[in-house]
């Protein structure tokens, strides 16, 4: 049994980070994620890590990218703005092959937006976290606890693959308190340092280097292997949730914080006779396709896309499963205007009686 | 009689650099310092962007290359996580005071516990010859082809008195590769660097005034005599921190 504890969202994150061996922590102030560099300060000291309030988004991914090499669990988290920031040393991870965590607490967007909770980054996690074309696995919890869940295992996906992972949630969830149950600390010993890293406690003697340049010959191997393992991702790591699915005539598809309003729906609408049932993607990136794909179109009337920005930002991998079978719909609020259980229910209502297309 | 010989810090390959460039001459003044420490094991080095990455191939210490202008930040999760390794950046002068400039100056700001060894040549060298921050009034550059004018480029940057005026710094100094005292001085500045650096005493920055034989359209004897009358009056070598001595 873990130890449990009434936490609020970024907090847990920070703890279940250090349980899970992150040692080094550096980011800059942004709303709404600063409760992570907060409780960091304190925390990683405590445990023998070190944290960096950087100088910006730029620097501190750059912080997270040295600690990374030395085979350091290290996590950087910013907001929006910030990841556009950090976009620069997230692909350059990718190019180095190290692994790291990067947490996104998102708000309205573009631009400086709002800094109320809003899930507008999508499209920039799924498709371009930076510049040359590559992948991060991208978790999307939708509480606490599998927040907590998430992070926990979050490096070993990244180092299994040496890859950076992006955690994908919002303001609203990084501030909801909730209970979460804690696992234990992951106790991470000398030799436990990836033998690739540049540090000596594994016992490594020979020249390292880490390097995010390449000529071309070895770089485009290095970009197939890349794609490899990005279909890998879909054959063995989707996770998804699918909720009252296997009768159902109408689909919702919506993760995070809209999953959660999107089932208050469902589970209104199941009791007034609705067929309805939810598709919740927990890896965004690789997307649960096979979910949308294997779908009883005989059955199945329509697709409803709920998320907390305009225009929905998944829209088009769900589409690309549909195949054109059936519409898709969507609904969502933006701006920092939060989804509430009232106006998606309603909204559903309009769209399953033919009233908004 | 003393041997002279290449040192062990250095790998066995001929330099890349252009012929008469000093960040030949700069690269293997940081490979006897590693000599005689004995710290070439120990030490890993912060690859930035520019001519300075081609020290990828010379040094046989570790590296990490990083992205332009972030070596200090970089250096600073090497250096927080791995506290007993000796740990240095080599950067240029568009990397360093360019696009880097926050970085160098928070990590000088914070005294971060390694050394930065900044090589200004005055130009961005590996692109081709833009002008840099560094790049002085008048002198001819891709980007300023009628020589820099200060009314719409502003004046060169002097980094080693911006960098003194921070009280966390421990050792700040600059030294010009064009002359052979210049060269002995520069050997001691960079070994001193980094036994402070060794002995825990936070950031040390070592500035080494070079050329560009290649961009500045000059003979490699003409370029040593244009620091001489150009170079060294403007950017005056000295010692401008060193908390040892100023105590």
């Amino acid at each position: 049994m873990g130890e449990k504890r009434f936490m609020k969202g970024n907090e847990a994150i920070a703890e279940a980070a250090v349980r899970a061996g992150c040692r080094f922590f550096a980011g800059y102030p942004i709303t709404p994620q600063n409760e992570i560099p907060e409780y960091l300060s304190w925390r990683l000291p405590e445990v023998g890590g070190a944290f960096v309030q950087g100088e910006s988004e730029i620097a501190s991914v750059n912080m997270v990218y040295g600690a990374a090499a030395m085979g350091t669990r290290a996590l950087t988290s910013s907001s929006g703005p910030g990841i556009s920031l950090k976009a620069e040393g997230i692909s350059y991870l990718a190019a180095a092959m190290l692994p790291a965590v990067i947490v996104n607490i998102s708000r309205g967007g573009p631009g400086l937006g709002s800094i109320q909770p809003a899930q507008s980054d999508y499209l920039q996690a799924t498709k371009a976290l930076g510049h040359g074309g590559f992948h991060a696995m991208v978790f999307a919890p939708n509480s606490a606890q599998e927040a907590v869940d998430v992070l926990y295992k979050a490096w070993d996906y990244a180092e299994r693959d040496r890859n950076p992972v992006l955690v994908l949630m919002d303001g609203c969830l990084g501030n909801i308190m909730e209970e979460v149950e804690l696992p234990p600390m992951k106790e991470m010993r000398p030799e436990d340092v990836p033998e690739w890293s540049l540090s000596r406690r594994n016992g490594r003697d020979y020249q390292g280097n880490i390097t995010p340049i390449y000529t071309e010959m070895i770089l485009e191997g290095i970009n197939a292997m890349a794609g490899e393992m990005y279909k890998t991702w879909e054959q063995e790591d989707v996770q998804v949730e699918e909720f009252m699915t296997e009768d159902a005539e109408y689909i919702i598809v919506a993760y995070g914080i809209a999953s959660r309003v999107s089932k208050e729906a469902v589970l209104k609408l199941r009791s007034e006779g609705v067929k309805i049932g939810l598709i919740r993607p927990i890896t965004l990136f690789p997307f649960p396709k096979k979910s949308i794909e294997t779908l009883d179109y005989n059955r199945v009337k329509c697709l409803i896309d709920i998320e907390m920005t305009i225009p929905a930002q998944m829209r088009d991998d769900i589409e690309l499963q549909v195949k054109g079978r059936c519409p898709v719909y969507e609904y969502g609020r933006s701006g920092g205007c939060l989804l509430d259980d009232e106006s998606v229910y309603e909204a559903i209502r309009d769209i399953i009686d033919g009233g908004d297309e | 009689m003393a041997e002279y010989k290449r040192p062990s810090s250095l790998a066995d390959a001929p330099s890349g650099y252009c012929p008469g460039c000093l960040h030949s001459l700069a690269t293997k003044l940081v490979a006897e310092a590693l000599d005689e420490l004995g710290q070439a094991e120990n030490s890993l080095n912060v690859i930035s962007v520019g001519c300075s990455a081609l020290n990828i191939l010379y040094w046989g210490n570790d590296f990490l290359s990083v992205a332009h202008g972030r070596a200090p930040a970089a250096a600073t999760g090497i250096k927080r996580t791995n506290p007993e390794r000796l740990v240095f950046a080599y950067q240029g002068d568009g990397d360093l005071c360019a696009i880097g400039l926050a970085e160098i100056m928070s990590a000088a700001n914070r005294g971060e516990n390694f050394t930065v060894i900044f090589a200004n040549n005055q130009t961005y060298g590996m692109t081709g010859g833009q002008m840099a921050p560094t790049t002085l009034i008048g002198q001819k550059t891709t980007t300023t082809v009628y020589g820099r004018d200060p009314q719409t480029t502003g004046y060169p940057m002097k980094m080693c008195e911006l960098i003194s005026t921070l009280e966390a710094p421990a050792f700040v100094a600059r030294y010009a590769l064009n002359s052979p005292k210049g060269v002995n001085d520069a050997r001691k500045g960079i070994k001193k660097a980094f036994q402070l650096q060794m002995a825990g005493k936070g950031f040390t920055f070592v500035e080494l005034l070079t050329n560009c034989p290649t961009n500045w359209h000059m003979s490699p004897l003409q370029t040593l005599e244009y620091m001489n009358t150009n170079t060294i009056p403007y950017f005056k070598p000295g010692v401008y921190k060193d908390t040892e001595v100023d105590a």
